[in-house]
């Protein structure tokens, strides 16, 4: 598990720093003084868990949650307790520390937020299922517009360093944002990932030939261990 | 008065003395500035601002082990937030004594 650290008291930074390295396999990949650092940071990078001070000037700790589109785990970090309970009306908080924060009870909320792991994943796969079977939209920002896509007309994907192309029967658009989180708002059934850089659409392939598909005029290379389970979907004669 | 002491410190350090070094050396450098910061809005009477500081500063009180001046802390930010500044005197003292005591790390 990685996380990074929100505070604006450079003390607490280094005490949940320092808590952290006595955790195995609890990485701190960086830490900031405000939010709006860590929003930049979370703009190019995925983290598992955030140490989230409440009290910070000018963007407090719930602020900073509103803004995340897809909220990792979150603990809060805070002198004052009378928040504990509109922090539990967020369906991300893992748990919430009062400092002085003990070693034992830092363990105890990295306990809840591994445990927590398995309880957000299962949420996805059925909230996946739900988006497959009821709605065949997807909304993506463009420009500060939420804009429908259709999704049965996307044949392709394609990452483009931080953004991606979407290209539809009619339009393509580019979209601030990675392949791995476009996958998860996609049907499995539809879709599958040939390549590190591309998505498609299995229904719209032309043809299959060595390494690569052809699906409208684009042709796409298949990596070497995407090619058994692109076979297994076809319906081969 | 109570003393501060670095049993918080020395609890969670587990024996790293490099880290209790680390520390110490941050509080130095963050606590004056913070002291600085809670004169400056207490004098121009902005309590919001005051409340934020003397929550902020409420942490390195609790670190330095000085419970029943945290309970004063506590009580100082919510009369500030109330407009009223009962405990000032207090709760300035409990600053000053950990002004001396650092300048004793």
């Amino acid at each position: 598990m990685n996380c990074i650290i929100i505070d604006d008291e450079a003390t607490a930074r280094v005490i949940i720093g320092q808590m952290c390295t006595s955790i195995k396999n609890l990485i701190v990949l960086d830490e900031f003084p405000n939010a709006i650092q860590a929003i930049k940071y979370l703009n190019q990078n995925e983290v598992d868990l955030i140490f989230l001070d409440i009290h910070m000037p000018e963007f407090t700790g719930f602020d900073f949650i509103q803004t995340l589109k897809n909220p990792p785990k979150i603990i809060l970090t805070t002198s004052d307790p009378k928040f504990a309970i509109e922090a539990f009306e967020y369906d991300c908080i893992v748990d919430y520390l009062v400092k002085p924060i003990t070693q034992e009870r830092f363990q105890k909320a990295i306990t809840k937020a591994e445990s927590f792991t398995n309880k957000s994943t299962n949420v996805n796969s059925t909230s996946e299922k739900v988006e497959t079977s009821s709605g065949n939209d997807l909304y993506v920002n463009i420009d500060r517009r939420l804009i429908k896509i259709d999704i049965p007309s996307i044949y392709l994907i394609e990452a483009k360093g931080d953004y991606i192309l979407i290209k539809t029967e009619d339009k393509n658009y580019t979209v601030h944002s990675t392949l791995k989180k476009i996958e998860n708002k996609l049907p499995d059934n539809l879709f599958l990932k040939v390549h590190r850089s591309f998505v498609i659409n299995t229904k719209k392939i032309i043809d299959i030939e060595d390494n690569s598909v052809l699906i409208k005029k684009d042709v796409i290379p298949v990596s070497r261990s995407n090619r058994p389970e692109l076979m297994r979907r076809l319906n081969l004669l | 008065m109570e003393r501060p002491n670095l049993s918080y410190i020395e609890s969670m350090s587990g024996g790293d003395k490099t880290f209790e070094r680390k520390l110490i050396d941050i509080i130095k450098e963050e606590f004056p500035i913070e002291k600085e910061v809670y004169f400056t809005n207490i004098k121009s009477k902005n309590n919001k601002l005051t409340a934020e500081i003397v929550h902020k500063l409420k942490h390195k009180i609790s670190i330095l082990g000085l419970e029943k001046s945290y309970e004063i802390a506590i009580a100082f930010e919510n009369n500030l937030i109330e407009g009223q500044y009962e405990l000032q005197e207090d709760f300035e003292a409990v600053l000053q004594l950990i002004t001396d005591y650092l300048k004793q790390l």
